[in-house]
């Protein structure tokens, strides 16, 4: 058994899978789930976009690896028409799809498998539309495609239009989402032929740097590098997902070498991680949020002061140490560092209890109780949101509001703290989908999003304002500086005590090289290279 | 033996309708609903929660619901998952195979084992031996499996790199299912080393789900050996001179079986319910570890499904020990037939 130790040496080294490969090397991902299925736009997880997406499709667009910065993809360039109504993208020529065992393209891809991608989403009529049991299209839903998008049509083989109900600024960067993958419009036509539509979620086949070999359910997926990949194939040669759920287990798997990467080490495991010299642990800003809402329209949090004085009681440095272990960085804004026209000059509110009780005064407020709701799970925004609640509760102790914690079962909890007239504040967070800050201005504080995700129930036509007019803007700059004031005026009306981003910590192997964390929380292997 | 073999088969209708009720009752009580879980934090509009809803067919009166899933049954269909989009049944058949095997393992090795020590206590009652082998009975019955397997993954594939830590067989052996079984997989696809790493892979989570019934079996079978090993034929079998080895493996085992027999069969039982720690925490691909994840997520069509398959392997495995116990002692066949 002790040879085990040599086997990641050997699938690195001389690998067979791929039939004959002599220097084949293989990456071995030990992902913290199973995939829901392979077409991403019927999905909303990032464990599912990891195994789809991420390494099978391509989109018109796409973020640089690591960054939240948008660049061309199987589109080479694109063109807004005056009236921001019209987006038209010219694709790449040459892009091959994947050949496997049970799919061999005649064609390479174009405009067709671009309208068939959108199309199945957009219009019901499309005989792709309920393509497979209980099909519902919940990102495109959630992004408001049906109503933003009019139209994707085809204007050659080489170029493709989507027209827009309005003029929307983040337009591009929701195009470089999950949802928005091209699917090759010519497999789906033969699993429709052969009866066989549901083959598109088991069997995916896309453009991406890996093509699928085989899904065992719960256990392992395997992929191989696109031969003919258009960006150039990827540095390894096989690319294996060994689902391992338990995040003890996973440690264990690194430690002896069963797999090169951990995507979620255990916060207690992290020391350990650091001090293995056959290990490393890259970490990074996480593009999130984690705050406390309070409900804006309920007395006595629709007094600014009020909110103001429980954010100068609560000790984030405390709150760092204690929940988040040092993984994570005091919030001052909605928006993290991470994501651009992030306003750096706004000053966080003090940790001063002692002006905290004479606000509180001043407005008035005498003997407050209140509720705090600590979320029933952990999100990387918030590892731990009982202990949360219980500092917060000890901090509005010391300025004499009295505080009971209370709890729902995790979807129970989503849908009791949209509710307009709740009691008490609410835990809660938000990871970004697209690196654009209107995913987190007007998708969390927008006076549409009152009732849903706004569980501040927060409404202010000054910030609305300033959200709305930054979406029909083109110019980025322009763009910015709007943002930036909504950032101001959301501090000064305080709607949320901002608590934290997280830290992202990767654990992996000292072998693998290239890893770029991705902001968006996913987990993407092309560029990565074993030495 | 028809008339006992019809009336237990009898005793299986109320049971399975009471398993359907429970089975699909049992996950609506968990507060939440699937479609609020698969949004998330951005949430949904009251109008699209209920479309949803409607789509899924969850708006339904309950007992509509209960009719389309009783009549699903009995045309072999158990509905799609909400997750996957596959049939449950499909499902369930491709994890199945998994647990079947590790409970096979865990089993034997509890059987194995569990039998020779609780004779050998029984036979040497009230010495150190019978204590060390009740005493570490209770403690494996008393131990949580999620700490107790963390504990061997740890020693065993940590710390001395004996086993492996988790899975089904080395990355390194890729060929398709046939069975579903790893070690005849394994066998069937003549890769050289495979088989040995199927099997050193089914180590630890054999120990780590056959512990429980291990312990059991080693003291139900103490127990029942000395009561036979007090009964007047064991002692006229030792008045007439037969050889210590012969009375107790041969006249008493036989007899204090007749229990044990049923224990193990109700441990079929436990074995399917231990299977789901063990199977997550060695990321073992079986129906354990998709019950969990279906818990969940809420997937209303799996839980129901999976939970009344398991229901009805349990309910068939203890009519078979039923029925096997009636062989064995044609008493009971008699006294009930």
């Amino acid at each position: 058994m002790k040879c085990r130790k040599l086997m990641l040496g050997a699938l690195s080294g001389a690998l067979m899978l791929s039939g004959g490969a002599v220097q084949a090397k293989t990456l071995i991902f030990c992902s913290e789930g199973s995939p829901e299925g392979f077409d991403p736009a019927l999905y909303t997880s990032g464990t599912t976009f990891d195994a789809s997406s991420r390494h099978i499709y391509n989109k018109l667009v796409e973020f640089e690896r690591g960054t939240t910065k948008i660049g061309p993809a199987l589109a080479e360039s694109w063109s807004i028409s005056k009236d921001g109504k019209e987006y038209t993208f010219k694709l790449r020529k040459g892009v091959k799809f994947h050949t496997t065992a049970f799919f061999k393209p005649t064609r390479d891809f174009n405009a067709d498998d671009v309208v068939f991608s959108f199309t199945r989403q957009l219009k019901k009529d499309s005989p792709w539309h309920k393509y497979t049991a209980g099909t519902s299209w919940e990102y495109f839903n959630g992004m408001s495609m049906p109503k933003l998008l009019k139209d994707v049509s085809k204007v050659d083989d080489y170029t493709v239009k989507f027209t827009l109900t309005r003029p929307e600024a983040p337009m591009i960067a929701n195009l470089g989402m999950d949802f928005a993958s091209i699917m090759s419009k010519e497999y789906a036509d033969k699993l429709d032929k052969a009866g066989n539509k549901k083959d598109l979620n088991q069997k995916p086949i896309g453009t991406g740097p890996f093509k699928f070999q085989a899904y065992q359910k719960d256990a392992v997926i395997r992929y191989q590098a696109h031969e003919t990949y258009w960006a150039g194939k990827a540095p390894i040669d096989n690319l294996v997902f060994a689902i391992t759920t338990d995040a003890a287990v996973r440690h264990q798997r690194l430690k002896a070498g069963e797999c090169h990467f951990n995507p979620y080490p255990n916060p207690a495991d992290l020391a350990a991680i650091k001090k293995d010299p056959a290990l490393k642990l890259p970490q990074q800003e996480g593009l999130n949020v984690g705050y406390l809402a309070y409900n804006t329209t309920v007395a006595p949090f629709n007094n600014v002061k009020v909110r103001k004085a429980l954010n100068m009681a609560i000790n984030k440095q405390a709150i760092l140490d204690a929940v988040f272990q040092g993984a994570g960085k005091a919030a001052k804004n909605p928006i993290p560092p991470t994501i651009w026209s992030y306003n750096n000059a706004i000053k966080d509110d003090p940790y001063d209890p002692a002006a905290a009780k004479k606000l509180l005064a001043e407005a008035g407020v005498k003997d407050l109780s209140m509720e705090i709701w600590a979320m029933p799970v952990q999100r990387p925004y918030n590892p731990n949101a009982r202990r949360m609640a219980e500092l917060l509760q000890a901090d509005f102790g010391k300025i004499g509001v009295k505080v009971k914690i209370v709890s729902y079962e995790w979807g129970e909890y989503l849908k009791r703290s949209k509710a307009k007239d709740r009691k008490g504040a609410v835990l809660l967070g938000w990871t970004g989908d697209n690196g654009d800050p209107d995913n987190f201005l007007a998708v969390l504080l927008g006076c549409d999003a009152v009732g849903g995700a706004n569980r501040a129930q927060w409404c202010n036509k000054e910030f609305d304002g300033l959200i709305q007019k930054a979406k029909v803007v083109s110019d980025s700059a322009a763009r910015t500086k709007l943002y930036e004031q909504a950032q101001v005026v959301f501090k000064r009306e305080a709607p949320w005590a901002t608590i934290a981003h997280s830290v992202v910590f990767k654990a992996m192997r000292k072998e693998v090289t290239g890893y770029k964390i991705d902001p968006f929380g996913g987990h993407n292997f092309y560029g990565v290279d074993i030495k | 033996m028809l008339a006992f073999l019809l009336r237990r088969i009898g005793l299986l209708i109320p049971t399975f309708i009471g398993v359907t009720v429970a089975s699909f009752g049992f996950i609506r009580l968990l507060p939440g609903d699937p479609v609020l879980l698969m949004a998330g934090e951005r949430g949904l509009s009251p109008e699209r929660h209920a479309a949803l809803l409607k789509e899924f067919g969850f708006d339904r009166p309950l007992w509509v619901q209960y009719w389309d899933y009783l009549s699903g049954i009995f045309q072999g269909d158990l509905g799609f998952s909400l997750v996957t989009k596959n049939p449950v049944i499909d499902e369930f058949f491709t994890l199945f195979p998994a647990t079947v095997e590790l409970s096979i393992c865990a089993m034997i090795f509890a059987v194995a084992l569990g039998i020779p020590a609780g004779m050998f206590a029984a036979v040497k009652r009230g010495t150190a031996f019978d204590h060390t082998v009740m005493g570490t009975a209770l403690i494996g019955y008393s131990m949580p499996i999620f700490w107790w397997g963390l504990l061997l993954i740890i020693f065993f594939s940590g710390i001395l790199q004996w086993t492996p830590v988790s899975g089904r067989i080395s990355l390194l052996y890729f060929f398709p299912d046939v069975t579903g079984f790893m070690t005849i997989d394994a066998v069937l696809s003549g890769q050289k080393g495979a088989l040995r790493s199927a099997l050193s892979h089914l180590i630890l989570p054999t120990i780590v789900l056959g512990t429980i019934p291990l312990a059991v079996i080693a003291r139900q079978t103490r127990s029942a050996m000395l009561e036979v090993l007090s009964e007047d034929y064991v002692r006229t079998a030792r008045s007439k001179g037969l050889s210590a080895l012969r009375v107790v493996g041969v006249h008493a085992l036989r007899n204090a079986l007749i229990p044990v027999i049923t224990t193990i069969g109700l441990q079929v039982g436990v074995l399917l319910a231990g299977a789901i720690l063990t199977e997550t925490i060695f990321s073992w691909p079986g129906i354990g570890k998709w019950m969990v994840d279906s818990i969940f997520r809420r997937d209303y069509p799996s839980v129901q499904g999976g939970l009344l398959m398991i229901a009805l392997i349990v309910m068939i495995v203890n009519l078979i020990v039923d029925l096997l116990y009636g062989l064995i002692n044609p008493r009971i066949r008699h006294k009930e037939g």
